[in-house]
């Protein structure tokens, strides 16, 4: 059993103890703990398959969805251990929202996608939820280019713009944790570049968690950063210790281009 | 010789071969398709739409007793099928993907797929119109609906299994329960290609004759009584195409050509929807 890495400073949101994560037969995340630091940015990084997105699917019991894949150990959040069985799924992913790789606007137009979140959890009379829209795409630096088109498709936005408007659905549910999946490695350079700005301004209010393959992104947004490897979690600290002095060998590997 | 000319004369082999394939097979379904309108289109007439179908010995006539009992039949089916193969279809993709009792549903309903009408007409033949007493308008759409099913399940599914994980595993993300993940967004992802599945469905069933024969049976007269026989294309189609009268003749390949250019129709309309919404 390894200890649990902790970070410097901040209040932990998510305590992860002794996670392993099974995929069927299958060995996906060996013994990790580590802490998620309220109102900062976590970055996890490391080669493909080492389970970064694994670990970040187990925040929000995406899993559960898939018979034969399992969790073990604890991830505490507010006193409840979300791995629990009787945990109600919905409501830890409306606390703990998610933003995918590939931008997913649902099939309807950009107020609904925004609203069908907020409707799930909260009754509110029309005024109120033209408010909580406005306000969602606000946050997430769409209001200008959305609001002459609330009422068109999702789907006609740009690449980027539907990747921002899927942070405004997150946000819309007023989540605690936002956790993003890789959410930038299928747009251009420009988009990134608005969506890392974004994340800075969003860490004031939320916690963030992303996983990236992009290891400058990683060091420009995050305050911690987790390297690791074949599942398990090598090294875990402040991002710019673990850029600049690395303590372990296979990090230092990993983040000079030597392998992965 | 080279073996660059060689390579480019077995090409125009093999396209020739093809292009001659593809002539026989048109000019098959051609010459069908011409017969059917040349000998269709001078049935058709005013009287044809207005009038019932006459009584042997007769002069003239119409198809207007059987086109309206076909459309209530049809009508019916789809009302009746379409909510049914449409949640059963959720059902198999969203809820069922690894239950024992789904691959038991889909495995019936891929052998509902293949079954012989004919089998489907019996079945509610002695299932309902023995038992309760006769052939009737809700027996056909009972039988018709028997058929329209399955194809509603198997498209809705397969359409539903097209739609992205991420997108499915986006509205889970929001803390959507299932069914609002699969009636909200999912199936609204792919909803040009479940009406096109239920438009198939339809085109399908509309020439069916078999279950139609032992359950709705016929009526030479007008009725909207879906409790009486109804008089139906199919079966006019069956009985006047192989009966000594002209007119009757006549009359029968007029319905043919009413239910291909109707098939024609559903089709088109289908495949506009669906290129509409694929190109979006």
């Amino acid at each position: 059993m390894s200890a649990p890495q902790q970070t410097a400073d901040g209040d932990a949101i998510l305590e992860v103890r002794d996670l392993n994560f099974f995929y069927g037969d299958f060995r996906g995340l060996t013994n990790v703990s580590l802490d998620i630091a309220k109102s900062r940015v976590t970055a996890f990084i490391g080669p493909s398959g080492c389970g970064k997105s694994t670990l970040l699917r187990t925040f929000n019991r995406m899993y559960d969805l898939y018979p034969g894949q399992r969790a073990e150990g604890q991830i505490n959040f507010h006193g409840n251990n979300l791995l629990d069985k009787k945990q109600d799924v919905n409501l830890v992913r409306a606390k703990i929202g998610m933003v995918f790789q590939k931008p997913t606007p649902f099939p309807m137009t950009i107020y609904e996608n925004i609203a069908f979140g907020v409707r799930l959890y909260e009754k509110m009379p029309k005024s109120e939820m033209d408010d909580r829209v406005e306000w969602a795409l606000r946050k997430a630096a769409m209001w200008e280019e959305a609001k002459d088109k609330l009422q068109q498709s999702g789907l006609s936005l740009s690449g980027g713009q539907q990747q921002r408007l899927c942070i405004a659905r997150t946000i819309a549910v007023k989540p605690e944790i936002v956790l993003l999946d890789e959410p930038t490695s299928a747009l251009d350079p420009i988009s990134t570049a608005k969506i890392e700005e974004l994340i800075n301004e969003l860490k004031a209010d939320y916690t963030i968690a992303i996983v990236t393959h992009n290891m400058q992104q990683a060091a420009r947004i995050s305050d911690f950063t987790a390297f690791m490897y074949l599942g398990e979690l090598i090294e875990f600290g402040k991002t710019d210790t673990l850029f600049i002095k690395p303590k372990q060998k296979q990090t230092e590997d990993y983040i000079t281009g030597r392998f992965g | 010789m080279s073996l660059y000319t060689r390579r480019i004369l077995t090409n125009r082999i093999g396209i020739a071969l093809s292009m001659i394939a593809m002539a026989f097979g048109l000019a098959a379904l051609m010459w069908i398709l011409w017969t059917l309108f040349y000998n269709g289109f001078s049935a058709l007439s005013w009287d044809f739409f207005t009038q019932d179908t006459p009584a042997p010995g007769s002069e003239g006539g119409g198809l207007r007793n059987a086109i309206v009992g076909s459309l209530m039949i049809i009508g019916v089916t789809t009302l009746v099928s379409t909510p049914i193969g449409i949640l059963a279809g959720i059902y198999l993709a969203e809820f069922g993907t690894t239950s024992r009792f789904a691959a038991t549903t889909r495995f019936v309903t891929d052998i509902m797929l293949s079954a012989p009408s004919i089998v489907v007409g019996l079945f509610v033949y002695a299932l309902v119109v023995a038992t309760l007493g006769g052939f009737s308008g809700w027996a056909g759409s009972l039988a018709l609906s028997l058929i329209a099913i399955p194809v509603v399940v198997r498209t809705t599914e397969n359409m539903l299994l097209l739609v992205p994980t991420a997108l499915r595993e986006a509205a889970f993300a929001v803390g959507a329960p299932r069914w609002q993940v699969s009636l909200k967004v999912t199936l609204r992802a792919v909803k040009a290609g479940v009406v096109t599945g239920v438009l198939l469905a339809i085109a399908r069933i509309t020439g069916e004759t078999a279950p139609l024969l032992f359950t709705a049976l016929n009526n030479q007269f007008y009725s909207t009584d879906m409790s009486q026989p109804m008089g139906n294309l199919p079966v006019v189609i069956y009985q006047f195409a192989m009966s000594p009268y002209d007119n009757w003749v006549s009359l029968a390949w007029g319905g043919a050509l009413l239910i291909a250019l109707l098939v024609l129709a559903i089709n088109i309309i289908a495949r506009v929807l669906f290129r509409k919404k694929s190109s979006a």
